[in-house]
């Protein structure tokens, strides 16, 4: 083949990528779906027109605390909930380990009694140990078993609370040490910032950096973009996919244990709304429901941004239950936008 | 000749009531490029993955450098030096170009990040980067998923994974169905070159005159079994697709 005939092609080439730029999406959708950047923009958009809309009440630190700390154990929640999303999975089940962590921490604390540092430890060590094992038990269900994770989280979603009542013949569970209550659960780190936040917020820098700078997360992206392609490569997806939902499982026994801490009591009713909460705060920072894509930055915001509404109505006199209707159609637009994503990229 | 780099033999292998493999024959010698030929749904691609550990075989044996063997894993076939370029390329689409070459090799941090898990990835991208340049693999934005590569440039990617990795035997199943005319010589020459380097080429692939140029030896898979055999040179294009179509039938006779 002459040079120039090896040439011509590749012009070819040049032209069809410029055509196809031309057709593909605009500019401005790609930015949106492009990463995180634009749900945190959209977070600091609310934040200033709350600030505008009622500067005195909305922008201070009693009412930033107030929000961190609302926001804290949902955040250690969807931290979890963002891995599992990104191998394609789900998790139902989260409030109700949760709830059982926290029923069988405070049991064993009640047990070993007293009210210091070695009987919190003791707490935590079984709060974790809780949501592990149902971790372990949905992770060998959905990836051994193959039962859809949709359909073994709801399973355990009932049965998790259901030990729970059991547990407690359906009364909260109020011994929890005073110690606990006084630092983990309210106190402040300088008088400012709750212990709850800081925990909150460091266990998601610490699953952050595990997300995107490890090999445990690079194959987390893997299993969520292909599954198969990632068990030829080599990676050992059951595995892998049982270490997810573990980790899953211990991140809602801390949850519980924190709830624990925060409300001296085992609030067994309340939690029945977690998991589509962290499903949704997750989903709204830019993680794919079909898996493979996402960040640990856009789930902090999507965390946040039902928190801040929630707030910023309360504040400015809008009724709050308009909350609950905002943040439905922010979770819609941003699986829209995941939507235009994929289609621009998958059309060719 | 010299021994055989990789041997099936009367390999079986059915999925549910379908027989895809009823007791296929398969012979590669190092340093040759052999052709699977065969029509739609003859086995080809199940014989591909049969030897690369991703479906074991229901029956049969398969020696490796004279050797009886157990591919038990896509693991295991990687162990002994076997690489394979899948027909579906088996590529996490949402990862970059950088990531898929090293998946599952990852390069790791030096010290103690390395051993806690870090990835080195910008070794990996600049690493990547120079082997997609020497094999000819065009890719404007290295940094962009391979979701949001050409058919093309995706199925560079993927044979730029298989050729990097392998030191025994390649297998490519149709590596040049989605490419160009230039990229279809780049993915043939990068073939011999392969072979030259005296590692065994399993070329799969529908395109005749593709295969009659590039094949040292061609071997015909019809209705899950081996058909046929023929070396370059002395075989027309109505002899192979007599085979295919069962017209026909000298495996027998075939050395
Ligand atoms: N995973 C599977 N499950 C069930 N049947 C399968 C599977 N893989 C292959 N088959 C069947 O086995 C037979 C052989 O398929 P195979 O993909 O090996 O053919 P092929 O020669 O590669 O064809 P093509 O040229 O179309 O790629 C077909 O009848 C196919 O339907
Ligand atoms: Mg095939």
């Amino acid at each position: 083949m002459s040079s120039t005939t090896e040439q011509e092609p590749e012009h070819g080439d040049v032209l069809v990528a410029q055509v196809e730029e031309q057709l593909r999406a605009p500019a401005w959708t790609r930015l949106l779906t492009g990463s995180s950047t634009f749900i945190g923009l959209i977070l600091v958009g609310l934040i200033v027109v709350f600030s505008i809309l009622s500067y005195t009440n909305f922008v201070s630190a009693s009412n930033a605390r107030n929000v961190a700390t609302d926001a804290a154990v949902l955040l250690v929640v969807a931290v979890g909930m963002t891995f599992v999303i990104v191998t394609a999975g789900i998790d139902l089940s989260v409030g109700s380990v949760l709830v059982f962590a926290g029923v069988v921490a405070a049991r064993a604390m009640h047990a070993v009694g007293g009210n210091s540092w070695g009987t919190i430890i003791v707490g935590l060590l079984v709060a974790l140990g809780c949501g592990l094992g149902w971790g372990v038990i949905n992770g060998f269900l959905i990836s051994k078993a193959k039962v859809p994770a949709l359909i073994v989280t709801l399973g355990t979603f009932g049965m998790a609370l259901g030990f729970a009542l059991l547990i407690t013949g359906g009364v909260d569970e109020r011994s929890v040490p005073f110690k606990l209550v006084d630092t983990i659960g309210t106190g402040r780190v300088g008088n400012q910032v709750p212990y709850l936040v800081i925990i909150a917020f460091a266990v998601a820098a610490v699953f952050a950096v595990l997300l995107h700078a490890t090999r445990f997360g690079r194959y987390t992206f893997a299993i969520g973009s292909n599954e198969e392609a990632a068990r030829r490569a080599g990676i050992r997806v059951d595995r892998h996919l049982i270490k997810v939902y573990a980790l899953m499982g211990m991140l809602s026994g801390l949850a519980g244990f924190l709830s624990l801490a925060r409300f001296s009591t085992t609030t067994i009713g309340g939690h029945s709304t977690d998991n589509l909460q962290a499903i949704a705060a997750v989903v709204i920072g830019g993680t794919s429901l079909f898996g493979g894509v996402g960040t640990l930055l856009g789930t902090i915001f999507g965390v946040f941004i039902p928190a801040v509404l929630q707030n910023g109505f309360v504040i400015v006199g809008v009724q709050p239950f308009w909350q609950q209707v905002a943040v439905g159609a922010v979770l819609i637009l941003a699986v829209y936008l995941d939507q235009l994503r994929r289609r621009s990229e998958y059309q060719r | 000749m010299a021994e055989p780099m990789l041997e099936a033999r009367e390999i079986v292998k059915s999925f549910g009531r379908v027989h895809a493999l009823r007791g296929a024959n398969f012979t590669v010698f190092p340093g040759e490029v052999v052709a699977l030929v065969g029509d739609n749904g003859a086995g080809k691609s199940t014989l591909v993955k049969t030897l690369a550990g991703v479906h074991p075989p229901d029956a049969g044996e398969i020696l490796f450098e004279g050797r009886p063997v157990h591919i038990a894993s896509p693991v295991a076939a990687r162990r002994l030096g076997i690489e394979t370029v899948y027909q579906d390329l088996a590529l996490a689409a949402e990862l970059d170009p950088a990531a898929n070459l090293y998946l599952g090799r990852e390069i790791m941090r030096g010290g103690v990040l390395g051993r806690l898990g870090f990835l080195d990835k910008a070794e990996m991208r600049r690493r990547g980067d120079q082997q997609f340049k020497e094999l000819g693999v065009a890719i404007q934005d290295t940094s962009a998923s391979v979701a949001t590569m050409s058919g093309g440039q995706r199925q560079g990617v993927a044979v730029s994974r298989a050729v990097t990795w392998a030191s025994k035997v390649v297998f490519m199943d149709e590596p040049t169905a989605a490419l160009g005319v230039v990229q279809t010589r780049n993915v043939l020459d990068l073939i011999r070159r392969v072979r030259d380097r005296g590692l065994a080429v399993v070329l799969i692939s529908h395109n005749m005159p593709e295969v009659l140029e590039v094949a040292d030896r061609i071997e015909v898979l019809r209705l899950g079994e081996r058909v046929a055999r023929f070396e370059r040179g002395d075989v027309t294009m109505e002899q192979i697709v007599g085979a295919m179509t069962g017209a026909i039938k000298h495996e027998e006779e075939a050395a």
